[in-house]
């Protein structure tokens, strides 16, 4: 059975069809508006995640299916003991196919092996949160129009930051991509990511600690927020959150067709001031995400058929 | 130093000097009630210095962790007596239940019944990554 755990779990021929698929939802609405007709979608969210669920709740209403699940955990069968093993066997009875978020690393790949019906990872702790990076393949793709030679800066929390490693991960297999990491110290990326990543992929990157020195090279400026739930150390929160705050004036030398992302929510780090400014487009990511999750659940459901 | 030949039983020779009692306790052989001597630093032509571990009952290993603590081991079977089968030893791909994922995030960390199962991500470097987390083995 076909799940999406982890972006790499789809090739790069595979993404491009999904987003091709985003591309005619967008263009033919009605065209998708009964093609899951008849089809249940079970949303299993052992953590608060609002805008996540609501997007796969809305990605699921508009391919005229319905939906079915809980929204944190308190209110499942986990309170009373249940393994996410039996939850994912129990709810194959009841949908036609899973989108999971949990707190724990690994929990969407144990509830793929043991579900029956396609899962779709919806975040898994620290670790995954590939429709996230769906959605920010496609904006970029409809920002700039191509995935190669393009210059990507992440910048904050480059260490905790799941969607930051998903979608290096993805562009990673594309040509003439180089990466910029603009983080505080203590917040780096991974070395491991470097490596079997970045290095593995023969990726040109640089690291470093100033946003507005190399500001004028991105295409893409990715924003991320310092999440207080990845900290065991609430002084280490409190001490790194305000590192990187985007001011209209830090964009004075950027180019003017950048595209500011960010995967939402933010607490301070864009300025609401940007939000006007035509190259924002971390709003445009979250309808985007709804596309790409349309484009998703039809083709898991179409595999799941076969 | 002398140490009784084995009728039936297993000899794990050229363990790399040191690694023989990590061997040891990840084979769970302190679980047996068979003799078993572990023979530290015995000089080698080979090695210059290697471990032994010589267990005194017919029971099969878990060749996978001995791939893991070791790659360059061999194990030998012993029959009445005599060598009947010599095994080399490979890096395996998986480890289940060898070694357990630290990592506190981990689904793991939090439902008792699933395997902790490895995967064998750099050959060269010997890195191994849990299945559910990709968190590195330590």
């Amino acid at each position: 059975m076909r799940s999406l755990i982890d972006i790499v779990d789809f090739s790069v021929e595979e993404l491009d069809a999904l987003i091709a698929t985003a591309c005619d939802i967008i263009d033919n609405p009605a065209k998708y508006s009964e093609k899951c007709k008849g089809k249940k979608l079970a949303t299993l969210f052992f953590e608060p995640s609002t805008r996540t669920r609501l997007s796969f709740e809305a990605a699921m209403y508009e391919l005229g299916g319905n939906v079915i699940g809980f929204s944190e955990a308190k209110s499942s069968s986990a309170a009373k003991g249940e393994s996410v093993a039996d939850t994912a066997k129990v709810i194959s009875c009841y949908a036609d196919i899973i989108a999971m978020r949990h707190p724990k690393e690994g929990a969407a790949y144990v509830a793929a092996k043991n579900a029956t019906i396609p899962v779709i990872n919806a975040g898994d702790g620290g670790h995954c949160h590939p429709t996230q990076t769906l959605a920010d393949l496609l904006t970029i793709y409809r920002e700039k129009g191509r995935f190669d030679n393009l210059t990507v800066g992440f910048c904050g929390d480059l260490k905790f930051g799941r969607t930051v490693h998903s979608l290096i991960n993805a562009l990673s297999r594309y040509t003439g991509i180089k990466i910029v990491l603009i983080s505080p110290l203590e917040l780096k990326l991974p070395s491991y990511v470097k490596k079997d990543v970045l290095e593995k992929n023969n990726i040109t990157y640089v690291q470093t600690t100033d946003l507005e020195e190399v500001m004028p090279e991105l295409d893409v400026l990715y924003m991320t927020r310092v999440q207080r739930e990845r900290f065991f150390n609430e002084e280490d929160y409190l001490r790194l959150k305000d590192s990187y705050i985007l001011e209209p004036s830090k964009l004075k030398n950027a180019k003017s067709d950048l595209c500011i992302m960010h995967p939402l929510p933010r607490v301070n780090e864009i300025s609401v001031a940007i939000d006007d400014d035509p190259r924002a487009c971390y709003f445009k990511q979250v309808l985007n995400g709804k596309y790409m999750r349309m484009a998703l659940i039809l083709k898991l459901l179409e595999e799941a058929a076969k | 130093m002398n140490i009784d030949s084995i009728t039936n039983g297993v000899v794990i020779d050229h363990i790399t000097a040191g690694k023989g009692m990590r061997l040891y306790e990840l084979l769970g052989l302190d679980e047996l009630d068979c003799s078993i001597a572990i023979i530290k630093n015995v000089t080698s032509n080979k090695m210059g210095k290697k471990d032994i571990i010589k267990i005194d009952a017919d029971i099969p290993v878990n060749l996978d962790v001995i791939g893991y603590v070791d790659p360059d081991v061999t194990v030998n079977i012993i029959k009445n007596g005599k060598l009947v089968d010599k095994h080399t030893i490979e890096i395996p791909e998986l480890l289940t239940n060898v070694i357990k994922c630290k990592n506190p995030r981990c689904i793991t960390s939090c439902e008792q019944e699933l395997d902790h199962v490895f995967k064998l991500t750099d050959k060269q470097n010997k890195i191994y990554r849990c299945l559910y987390c990709e968190a590195q083995a330590k």
